[in-house]
């Protein structure tokens, strides 16, 4: 293979060339493939140790809440996307109690698709995010800790806690190329069956390549306080900080 | 109509037309998420087996849907020949899949019946089929389409090149589309999934392809794979679209959550018609689908996710398409969950499409959250190979950066031509062994290519024009 066509790769973070051993992948090449499904896979399939989780936020002075969500196991979490979307009747009662407070943002946090993210990435961000809310006088909920969850479960959370925001972090879908990305889903007067375009998406949090955990708590305070401010949360919220930032 | 079947004094119902499919299929995720799936193994078995007995004219008089609330189900209606349909009028759906894998019926018979053949017919014979059936079947209906070469010769294997990037830099993409001609890829079409749908950006691009294509004289076609709409407005500004894309699905109400009806499908199909870019054929409709795209629009009807399927493929044949590309494994668990349920679909859909006429071609894929490997890849990439497949995907390394999920590599092909002596479109073919990409024995050449690609991999690399 010519030094050009090498040089190529500097171009892309696609795998090519890639060289061949006859018509087949080279060792290297395919071994690399190999690793970085495995990343993937374990990110999907590794338990999320929720109690240590639930450890660490108290560390920070936040209350935290172990919910459940109507799945079984997470073979039963990957096929019914539909019963991640809701709370056990148990979680559901418990949320209820706490309805007579007035909340203005629920927190939640999920393993979602990606324990390695939450894992690797989860108190750092909650810990940003809550430095963040606490410069403004929000009321906050207890930190919701559930398994299993999807992003839709925050309509049923934040409708239980009749909360006027509800933000949920959930470990994104893994790729080859990143296994340990968080989303954060911001919706405005959450209630179940709101749909996407009603929500706000910060995306791909994954420092140092993706998005820092500072920057994605200046981005989602700004959007909570626009969705309070103007009662809306989804398209018509735009999140363009560049102004914002100065 | 109502089906019922008793067996070892055991009653089972199955209340419609519908319901009998969908208890009747083999078993996958999207059924069971929709609650329309067999309920146990001998439901299953015992609807096949309802299923088998039905004469093939029950779906002519028992539409799915009602044809006056469904567009697509007045298609199916309105374009089903009855002349050609006269030779299998007779037969039960069990019938109907013996005939097809009789040594009496020659290739001509089955290509002669296309018309004849309604989606659900399709649908419902390939639930009483196995994997092998399935293979030896399709095997059997050859495909021919036109644009710039000709695609789905028997002994022939195409590849779309599929040079995506996260944010459509266009060195990045002349980066893989370059690497991706060089292991040979690309006859099927060159085609970039835009990770932005504007006309801008997809103006850009369209311009890239076109000057790759005509620089280095390349038998092959170009298509940035952006809503109909979107290429619709730059066929109007004259810009170079030789195919068009969309994706569609089987029912009206899902073809609307994409955003198109059959109107907006004919007036592209005409623009780009207009253009009069093909020299060698006018097949210019490059459709994607998949199963489960009904379910996760809501729009499903109650009927399973390989029926919607093949209706799908009624609204593809309606407009003539190069290709048509079954995207497997793409939508995730919920819908098939492994990579047993991954082949399967992938046998199904190559098969019903073929059967109808359509150039089937398989994205075999997969998400990480699914239970498939590349092993899986493999084998349902062999087995369609075996098939007459019309093309499969060519992604650098299998791993698609934009879209984030696992395809088929340049190598992938290249394996399925050392294994099985599969050759690329003839026009495409020449060109390779022209411009010693390949050897003139259908394998990759030891030397260099011309010095013109040579040029151009060097003027890439060195950031000149």
């Amino acid at each position: 293979m010519t030094a050009s066509r090498v040089a190529l790769r500097r171009l892309t973070q696609a795998r090519i060339a890639l060289g061949r051993a006859g018509h087949a992948l080279p060792t290297q090449a395919q071994l690399d493939f190999q690793l970085a499904h495995a990343q993937a896979r374990d990110a999907v399939h590794v338990p999320w140790n929720i109690e240590a989780f639930a450890g660490q936020v108290r560390n920070l002075g936040e209350e935290a809440l172990l919910l459940a969500t109507a799945v079984g196991s997470r073979d039963e979490y990957l096929r019914r996307p539909d019963l991640g979307r809701l709370l056990d009747e148990d979680s559901r009662a418990r949320l209820k109690q706490l309805r007579n407070q007035d909340t203005d943002v629920a927190l939640i946090i999920t393993n979602g698709l990606s324990s390695t993210a939450i894992e690797r990435h989860g108190i750092p961000l909650v810990q940003a995010i809550r430095n963040a809310y606490r410069t403004r006088s929000f009321r906050l909920a207890p930190v919701a800790l559930v398994p299993n969850g999807r992003v839709a479960l925050s309509d049923d959370i934040g409708g239980a806690l009749a909360a006027r925001v509800a933000v949920i972090i959930v470990g994104e879908r893994p790729g080859l190329s990143a296994a340990d990305s968080l989303g954060i889903y911001l919706t405005f007067a959450p209630h179940p069956g709101t749909t996407d375009a009603g929500r706000n998406c910060i995306s791909n949090v994954r420092p140092p390549e993706g998005l820092g955990y500072e920057a994605a708590a200046a981005k989602l305070l700004f959007l909570t306080e626009e969705a309070l401010r103007l009662g809306l949360s989804g398209v018509a919220l735009k999140d363009d900080l560049s102004g914002w930032l100065g | 109509m109502a089906f019922t079947r008793t067996f070892k004094g055991r009653s089972y119902g199955f209340g419609d037309l519908k319901t009998l499919l969908a208890k009747a299929s083999p078993r996958r995720s999207a059924d069971e998420l929709a609650g329309i799936a067999a309920a146990s193994e001998e439901e299953r078995a015992v609807a096949q087996w309802v299923l088998a007995d039905l004469p093939l004219t029950t779906f002519l008089m028992d539409p799915l849907i009602p044809p006056e609330e469904d567009e697509v189900s007045r298609l199916i209606e309105m374009s089903h020949d009855r002349m050609a349909f006269a030779p299998i009028s007779s037969f039960t759906v069990g019938e109907f899949r013996e005939w097809l894998l009789s040594e009496v019926t020659a290739y001509a018979d089955i290509a002669a019946i296309r018309t004849g053949i309604t989606p659900e017919m399709a649908a419902a014979v390939s639930k009483i089929m196995r994997n092998q059936d399935l293979i030896a079947a399709a095997r059997r209906c050859s495909v021919t389409t036109r644009f710039r070469n000709t695609l789905g010769l028997p002994g022939r294997l195409s590849t779309r090149l599929q040079p995506n990037h996260p944010t459509d830099d266009p060195r990045g993409i002349a980066a893989s589309l370059l690497d991706g001609l060089l292991y040979g890829s690309g006859d099927a079409v060159i085609g970039i999934n835009p990770a932005t749908d504007s006309p801008k950006n997809v103006e850009r691009l369209l311009h890239l392809l076109d000057e790759v294509i005509r620089r280095h004289e390349i038998p092959t076609q170009s298509c940035v794979l952006a809503h109909v709409t979107t290429t619709l407005e730059l066929i109007h500004r004259s810009v170079p679209v030789d195919l068009v894309f969309q994706s569609i699905a089987g029912t009206e109400a899902a073809n609307r959550s994409f955003g198109i009806n059959l109107a907006l499908l004919a007036e592209a199909h005409d623009a780009a018609r207009s253009l009069k870019r093909g020299n060698l054929g006018e097949n210019l409709m490059y459709f994607e689908t998949g199963q489960g795209s009904a379910l996760s629009a809501n729009a499903h009807h109650g009927i399973d996710a390989q029926t919607c399927e093949a209706r799908a493929y009624g609204v593809a044949r309606a407009f003539s398409p190069l290709l048509v590309n079954t995207v497997v494994g793409f939508i995730g668990p919920e819908y098939l969950f492994d990579g047993k349920q991954i082949i399967r679909a992938g046998l199904e859909d190559h098969f019903s499409g073929k059967l109808l006429g359509l150039p089937m071609g398989c994205d075999v894929c997969y998400t990480n959250h699914a239970e498939a490997d590349q092993n899986d890849m493999d084998g349902l990439l062999t087995l369609l190979a075996v098939a007459g497949c019309t093309y499969i995907m060519g992604v650098p390394g299998a791993d698609d950066i934009m879209l984030a999920y696992q395809s088929t590599s340049f190598h992938d092909a290249l394996y399925l031509r050392r294994v099985l002596g599969l050759r690329p479109a003839p026009e495409f073919e020449e060109w390779l062994n022209r411009v010693g990409i390949f050897d003139g024995r259908n394998a990759l050449s030891q030397g260099n290519p011309s010095p013109k690609l040579l040029r151009a991999i060097q003027e890439l690399s060195d950031g000149t024009p």
